[in-house]
């Protein structure tokens, strides 16, 4: 269970969201709204470990979040607004190493994206939405509970938007968490929202 | 384990593919080696006697050239975000980065050492101990390296803030990294000044990747 109570980010010394209040049991899905600049990247950066929680407490379990950074980290994936992928690399090269850093199959994962046709093409012939897709096989490697989505569906065609649905359904039936930004409806059934203020 | 390692395979592979800047280093450094007899001109005894030295610089100044993509690139397209998030310790991340540096470049300096010491008309006798000290020199390097590297990131121009900040750190390896070639050239024993060596990467090893881990996850912030 992820809770995060009064919980308050800041970017550049600058506070960007205060007061954020939410509690998530397995299979729950948060989706986050709000405009441009209203936080949404710093808070899932947060709830990754990466951002600093300037005020406020965010559990796992019970359990402090920034007591143990390296235990958050290796419960989360993160799905940016930057792909984190190599040109040089090919597909399947990316996720190889990919599932050596973090566990899993590189194989069912391509799987799941449906990039299986362009298993040995260079990352750098991708589309943008060839690459969003990859991004997305990160997702499934090492058995992630928490997942964190920053507008997952920007570049996605209609048939990538509808993978995410089936990925992120199968993610809650096992038990798993999800929280996503977007400005667009997400594939996403009966989550619950939190409006960002800017 | 197994983490580090994927990360160590997956960077070496990227440098494999990005060879360019093994090649650029090396070619620096044998650049660099050639200029000096038309600096101080050809004379055997001059080159030798400034030889030591001058090749330590020469592959100092040529190690740090790929050091700020090295983590600069993970910092712009968000692989440093997701390897933060992997599990791995960032203090790990940074010994991984390093000992990529290592592998990429300063092993192929080590190779190409000897052809510079030629040109600089050093005593064959002294090159096997310059290979060596060059070996726990260039190693000390890239630890202090990816600690300044992972310093500097996303401040603006960052890599020219890099070797103001490293090289005044290299100046103890250059020292003894000297002394050790300088003695074997002579006919002395250079034991001693490859133990400080040694030393100065038994202290390097657990304190700059820790320094660059705090660093890493900082710039991620």
């Amino acid at each position: 269970m992820l809770e995060a109570r009064d919980l308050a980010g800041e970017r550049g010394g600058r506070l960007v969201f205060a007061g954020v209040s939410f509690r998530l049991a397995r299979g729950e899905a948060l989706v986050l709204l709000g405009a441009n600049g209203a936080g949404k990247t710093s808070l899932l950066r947060v709830l990754a470990g990466l951002g600093r929680i300037a005020e406020g407490a965010l559990t796992w379990e019970g359990e402090s979040v920034a007591e143990d950074r390296l235990a958050h980290a290796a419960r989360s994936a993160l799905l940016g607004h930057l792909d984190a992928l190599k040109p040089q690399l090919t597909v399947f090269e990316t996720l190889r190493h990919e599932a050596r850093i973090r566990g899993g199959s590189a194989e069912e994962a391509i799987v799941a994206v449906g990039l299986e046709p362009l298993a040995e093409a260079p990352v750098r012939i991708l589309s943008a939405g060839q690459r969003r897709r990859l991004a997305l096989a990160r997702l499934m490697l090492g058995d992630r509970p928490l997942w964190l989505l920053d507008e997952p569906t920007v570049a996605l065609d209609a048939a990538g938007v509808a993978t995410l649905g089936r990925l992120v359904s199968a993610h809650r039936a096992r038990g798993g968490i999800v929280v996503a930004s977007s400005h667009l409806d997400l594939p996403i059934a009966d989550a619950r929202t939190l409006r960002l203020a800017a | 384990m197994r983490a580090w390692l994927g990360l160590v395979a997956r960077d070496l592979a990227l440098a494999r593919r990005n060879a360019g800047d093994t090649l650029a280093a090396i070619a620096f450094f044998l650049l660099a080696c050639g200029l000096f007899p038309f600096g101080v001109g050809p004379d055997p005894m001059v080159l030798a006697r400034i030889a030591a030295g001058a090749v330590w610089v020469a592959a100092l100044l040529a190690a740090l050239l790929p050091l700020d993509r090295l983590v600069g690139a993970d910092y712009e397209d968000g692989t440093l975000d997701q390897l933060l998030v992997s599990g791995l310790h960032p203090a790990a991340l940074a010994a991984a980065k390093a000992a990529v540096h290592w592998l990429a470049t300063g092993v192929p300096l080590l190779l190409a050492a000897p052809f510079g010491a030629v040109m600089l008309a050093l005593p064959l006798r002294a090159v096997p101990v310059l290979v060596a000290a060059l070996a726990l020199g260039t190693a000390v390097l890239s630890l202090l390296g990816i600690a300044g590297a992972a310093l500097t990131l996303g401040a603006r121009r960052g890599g020219a803030l890099l070797p103001l900040l490293v090289l005044p750190l290299t100046i103890p390896v250059l020292i003894f990294g000297a002394a050790a070639v300088e003695a074997a050239s002579v006919g002395l024993a250079a034991g001693s000044h490859l133990a400080m060596l040694g030393a100065l990467l038994a202290a390097a090893l657990p304190l700059a990747p820790l320094a660059a881990g705090f660093a890493l996850r900082s710039a991620a912030e």
